[in-house]
């Protein structure tokens, strides 16, 4: 019996049961504990939220310090997902790069993608080379991405507000724009699909009269959309005046994207400094000035409408440049094969295949010579920046004229962005956190790389 | 940097091209002479008028495939961020993070830390670049002048080890807190560290076959 009283738990009671020894924490000295912390004129408490919190979009860690409800102090701890895309670069050829980066921001995939090559390009001195027909394809493609990434957003962003039903509209929506991406580039997400010098393989039949039906069901299906938001009392109850970030805090935390735009700062690269032909298109840079969670969600919104007529006017262009090349002339850059659809799916196309093997050994050697060493870029640096859905996306690339990168750089606008967390959050309640980190909408792939 | 032999820059293959005969070598990108074109001049001429010690603080000035890269001086760069953020005529007020890149074989300069700035009001970029040695490895911290360098500060200490002095709390971001070694130096292999699998050793990724 007193080996028994020994293991007594001053906190816990314990009675003996047929299947052992049962401890029960209720009751105790409880009681006495919460009138302790009563007492006390402290009310801090620190609390953890994530890594593997559901809404904090991803393993993202927030460090919140709380008096009652209200933030005083806000931290967020990254990391959780680094990969070391960067260093693997290094050991990779400049084609293999756009592998390793579409998997950076895993929901924006063709502008990290387009970023990169942009860069190479750059440094290889063929920027201006670049077919036209290359460069539409490329904007079609990033504008459809720009949706399916602000479907994310906005679909993940409500549904971490507490509503269920836009989350599903907008993977209804995303889901089509996938199947595009499928149909172009054999992928759904991670496609590898922009290529240094144009674009891995041309559209294929019927793809532009696919994109132009889905851009009139999307249309449709976006106006429905906002009726679920916009204006939703709840909505605006969760989301105005909530996040605040102005534009002096923008600008000194080099926070772009919409989260800028939101401060009333017309500032997007399409216009501003224009890439891939941008300034041949007729769009509108879409603003608020409210500098909250809503005035974001806003901007996202009419953001795709702009989107929509990109994509209508580079299909026009696809039309009149049917036939055109999608790759740079330079066979010594070229990525030699195009691939097609064959009987047993995606693969070489049949003609490359004829050309290489029977008609043409400089052929045979150029395609073994890229492919598996890799063409030479000369020496030097560059910066090249994309506006990706989430901001600037910018490439520092150093070539020490090899036929890999010396250095691969990427400016995240999710890692950069992610610091304002602790300006949108401190002084707030602690349930407008998750608005605020929703209105960043950061992506961990992105920010850890 | 070094001269290059062939086409594809793989030795010890059979030539089967005939591209092996050829001899390049890589253009290094030395100081670039006025007028550099473009607003370039422009920046140079205000940062010049704005900043008199301009001559001692920038070691060179390159421009190259349409960039304008100043190359400062450790000591001067606190000094020159400001004009750049604060001269009316140059309004640097956007700084886009900062990256290292290491070159073991630059002695005396074997870390470099290089900061792309952008000016929204005047639609233009600049980039600087500092070099320091690897056995001092500090750098003034920005993060006074561009708040939104806290983190890319950090990101650059966890990755090469380069010291920004002054920073708030210069701690790693991206590796765990004790990781030994900086990841994205040259002499830090890939991988890194060898798996072992039931019994059987699987090298690191950057010594299973040569990728140069």
């Amino acid at each position: 019996m007193s080996n028994q009283n020994s293991q007594e738990d001053m906190y816990a009671s314990s009675r003996e049961t047929t299947e052992g020894r049962v401890y029960s924490v209720t009751g105790g000295d409880w009681d006495s504990l919460v009138t302790e912390i009563g007492q006390t004129k402290e009310e801090r408490v620190v609390v953890n939220m994530g890594p593997q919190h559901p809404s904090t979009h991803g393993v993202l860690r927030l460090v919140l310090e709380l008096e009652g409800e209200t933030i005083t102090e806000a931290r967020a701890g990254i990391g959780y997902l680094h990969t070391g895309i960067e260093k693997n670069t290094e050991y990779r050829t400049w084609t293999q790069g756009v592998t390793f980066v579409t998997r950076m921001d895993y929901l924006a995939p063709l502008f990290n993608e387009a970023a990169y090559c942009l860069g190479v390009e750059k440094l290889l001195g063929i920027t201006n080379d670049i077919p036209e027909r290359a460069s539409v394809i490329r904007v079609m493609m990033m504008e459809l991405n720009r949706i399916s990434s602000h479907m994310v957003a906005l679909g993940t962003g409500a549904l971490e507000l507490g509503a269920l039903s836009p989350m599903i509209f907008a993977f209804r929506e995303r889901e089509m724009v996938l199947d595009i991406f499928e149909l172009v580039s054999g992928l759904r997400m991670n496609m590898a699909y922009i290529r240094p010098g144009g674009v891995a393989q041309d559209l294929p039949a019927g793809a532009v009269t696919k994109i132009r039906e889905t851009v009139k069901t999307l249309r449709k299906n976006f106006k429905d959309n906002e009726k679920l938001l916009v204006g939703n009392t709840i909505w605006m109850k969760r989301t105005k005046d909530i996040g605040y970030l102005d534009l002096a805090g923008c600008i000194t935390l080099g926070v772009t994207g919409p989260v800028l735009r939101s401060t009333g700062m017309p500032w997007d690269l399409r216009k501003t400094q224009p890439y891939s032909g941008y300034e041949n298109y007729d769009f509108d840079v879409i603003t608020t000035d409210t500098c909250d969670v809503y005035g974001r969600f806003l901007i996202r919104m009419q953001e795709l409408e702009q989107s929509l007529r990109i994509i209508e006017q580079a299909c026009d262009k696809l039309d009149q440049l049917e036939g055109a090349p999608v790759m740079v002339a330079d066979k010594k850059i070229a990525w030699p094969a195009q691939l097609s659809v064959g009987g047993d799916g995606m693969g070489n196309s049949l003609n490359h295949i004829r050309e290489i093997m029977g008609e043409s050994m400089e052929a045979l050697i150029h395609h073994f010579k890229l492919v598996t060493e890799g063409f030479r870029v000369p020496a030097g640096q560059v910066y090249s920046a994309v506006e990706s859905p989430r901001g600037e996306t910018g490439v520092h690339l150093v070539s020490d004229g090899g036929t890999h990168p010396y250095r691969m750089h990427f400016r995240e606008p999710s890692f950069n962005n992610l610091q304002s967390t602790a300006a949108m959050a401190e002084g707030g309640m602690i349930a407008d956190v998750i608005g605020a980190v929703a209105s960043i909408d950061p992506v961990m792939g992105g920010v850890d790389r | 940097m070094s001269e290059q032999t062939g086409m594809f820059g793989v030795h010890g293959s059979g030539d089967t091209s005939g591209f092996g005969g050829l001899v390049r070598s890589a253009v290094s990108t030395g100081s670039t002479e006025r007028p550099y074109g473009g607003y370039f001049d422009d920046i140079a001429d205000d940062l010049e008028r704005a900043y008199p010690e301009f001559n001692d603080a920038i070691e060179r000035v390159v421009v190259d495939r349409g960039e304008l890269t100043l190359h400062v001086k450790r000591e001067k760069l606190f000094d020159v961020a400001m004009k750049l953020r604060d001269t009316e005529s140059l309004r640097f007020e956007l700084c886009l993070g900062v990256n290292g890149v290491h070159y073991p074989s630059d002695a005396g300069r074997e870390l470099h830390a290089v900061y792309p700035l952008l000016s929204m009001t005047h639609n233009r970029r600049i980039r600087l670049e500092v070099s320091v040695p690897d056995v001092d490895p500090h750098i003034p911290s920005l993060v006074e002048v561009w708040a939104g360098n806290n983190w890319h500060e950090r990101e650059t200490f966890d990755m090469f080890g380069i010291i920004f002095d002054g920073h708030p709390g210069l701690t790693r971001i991206l590796m765990p807190d004790d990781w030994p070694g900086h990841p994205q130096r040259k002499d830090y292999p890939l991988g890194g560290i060898s798996i072992e699998y039931k019994g059987a050793t699987v090298p690191a990724p950057s010594e299973r076959r040569s990728y140069n």
